[in-house]
């Protein structure tokens, strides 16, 4: 696999006027993973944007080395074609790769219209194109969303191999997600300073073990 | 890269011309017929008048019916997320809109332009302003394309944005319509120079214009 490096440092997100997050750095390079952890709207899905570059960062910057793929709540296929129709379009546009229908229990929806199918097959149709794309960055957003045990458990089996391949794997989720070595960033929210920012507030970064604190600035993971 | 746009043309012509539950290619060609048809019923059977301005009403029917596919041509991607995934490959948004400008072109302007057939005999042209025509659409339809797909990047994500871009486009529309039209009376050649540069300029500005429009839309 080629070469990969993922490396934030200072990041800061802002939505309209509320600021979600800031001084958030990381750096992971091959075989590591990170899971990013905190309630619904804390800022999880906006990280992820923002790693994969398709958000502006508000304050601070992102490295990236190597191809990004992305898994998100949307399947990227299109609603209307057979499922291997839809995924061969993506196939012909990342170059051949191998069929991995079977091995993600989908072969028998090979000739589904994608807009058919249940949430669960969705998100596997979506891991059907990501492995297609033979990416080395990985960015999971709530990747378990809609799976069952067995296909959440094949999800953290993917990234596992995908990791010791030698790719990188960041994984958005409230979920628990196995996997061994996976570091974890828990975004929180604290309370606005005593200075007082309006409807402002602010949330830390810190690894999991740590309680999080209100300070403003945290040390990245390395 | 030839290959990644080819198979973006592909994909685009499927979703134009099929239209997917959303009319496709054939409805702005009815649309345009129900024009060409509805017009002498509204003015009279005065074949002299009719042939007079028969070919000014193709050129505001063929203008609607450019109108009518715009709210498929950006937002649905947008909202499937293709954007995003073509932005990590490193496909440019400016190359996705310039396929998209050929796409848009080659589902609607060829079969305008038979329709365009039709629609002169039930209007009563002669075959010297059908040609006039004809001609004008092959130079004007292009700038049609070209400003449809960028007016759909512009307003794709607003609420509504449907029937913004058709109001949008409309008065950017004019310049083609004045030139084109105008070609039909005395300097005919002139006209059809000149809409043909207009097309140009509008075609050049898309690709440019359309994708920093998606790229806005991202954030």
């Amino acid at each position: 696999m080629q070469d990969c490096r993922l490396d934030a440092r200072d990041l800061a997100c802002r939505r309209g006027d509320r600021l979600l997050f800031e001084g958030l750095s990381l750096a992971l390079g091959p075989g590591e993973a990170l899971r990013i952890e905190g309630p619904n709207g804390i800022g999880k899905s906006s990280l992820i944007r923002i790693l994969a570059g398709l958000l502006p960062s508000f304050e601070g910057r992102v490295e990236r080395v190597g191809g990004v793929g992305l898994i998100d709540e949307r399947p990227v296929l299109d609603p209307q074609l057979p499922l291997a129709r839809a995924l061969s379009f993506w196939r012909r546009i990342d170059g051949a790769g191998d069929d991995q229908l079977a091995r993600l229990g989908l072969a028998g929806l090979a000739d589904v219209p994608v807009r058919y199918l249940s949430t669960g097959q969705r998100m596997r149709a979506a891991f059907a194109r990501l492995l297609g794309q033979r990416a080395p960055v990985w960015l999971l957003d709530e990747p378990l969303n809609g799976l069952d045990d067995a296909a959440a458990r094949l999800v953290e089996t993917l990234a596992a191999e995908h990791c010791a391949a030698g790719g990188l794997c960041v994984v958005a989720s409230h979920q628990p997600f196995a996997l061994n070595g996976m570091r974890t960033i828990t975004l929180t929210a604290f309370s606005p300073p005593a200075s007082g920012r309006g409807r402002e507030w602010v949330c830390a970064a810190g690894e999991e073990d740590e309680h999080p604190s209100p300070a403003r600035e945290r040390e990245g993971l390395r | 890269m030839t290959r990644t746009l080819i198979t973006l043309l592909r994909r685009d012509l499927a979703m134009l011309l099929v239209g997917n539950r959303r009319g496709g290619a054939m409805l702005p060609i009815l649309f345009f017929l129900a024009v060409a048809m509805l017009y002498p019923f509204a003015v009279g059977p005065d074949a002299a008048l009719l042939t007079r301005t028969g070919g000014g009403v193709i050129w505001v029917a063929a203008l609607l019916a450019a109108i009518l596919p715009l709210d498929r041509l950006i937002e649905p991607d947008i909202e499937l997320g293709m954007f995003d995934q073509w932005a990590l490959r490193g496909i440019a948004e400016e190359w996705i809109v310039a396929v998209r400008v050929l796409a848009h072109w080659l589902s609607f302007a060829p079969t305008l332009m038979l329709a365009t057939l039709p629609a002169s005999a039930l209007l009563g042209i002669d075959a010297h302003t059908l040609r006039l025509v004809e001609l004008g659409l092959l130079a004007g339809t292009p700038g049609l394309a070209a400003l449809g797909v960028t007016v759909a990047a512009l307003t794709a994500g607003l609420g509504g944005g449907a029937a913004l871009a058709g109001l949008l486009v409309i008065p950017l529309a004019v310049p083609l319509l004045i030139f084109g039209a105008g070609s039909l009376t005395a300097d005919g050649p002139s006209g059809l120079a000149l809409t043909a540069a207009v097309s140009l300029v509008l075609l050049a500005l898309a690709p440019f214009a359309g994708g920093a429009a998606v790229r806005g839309a991202r954030a």
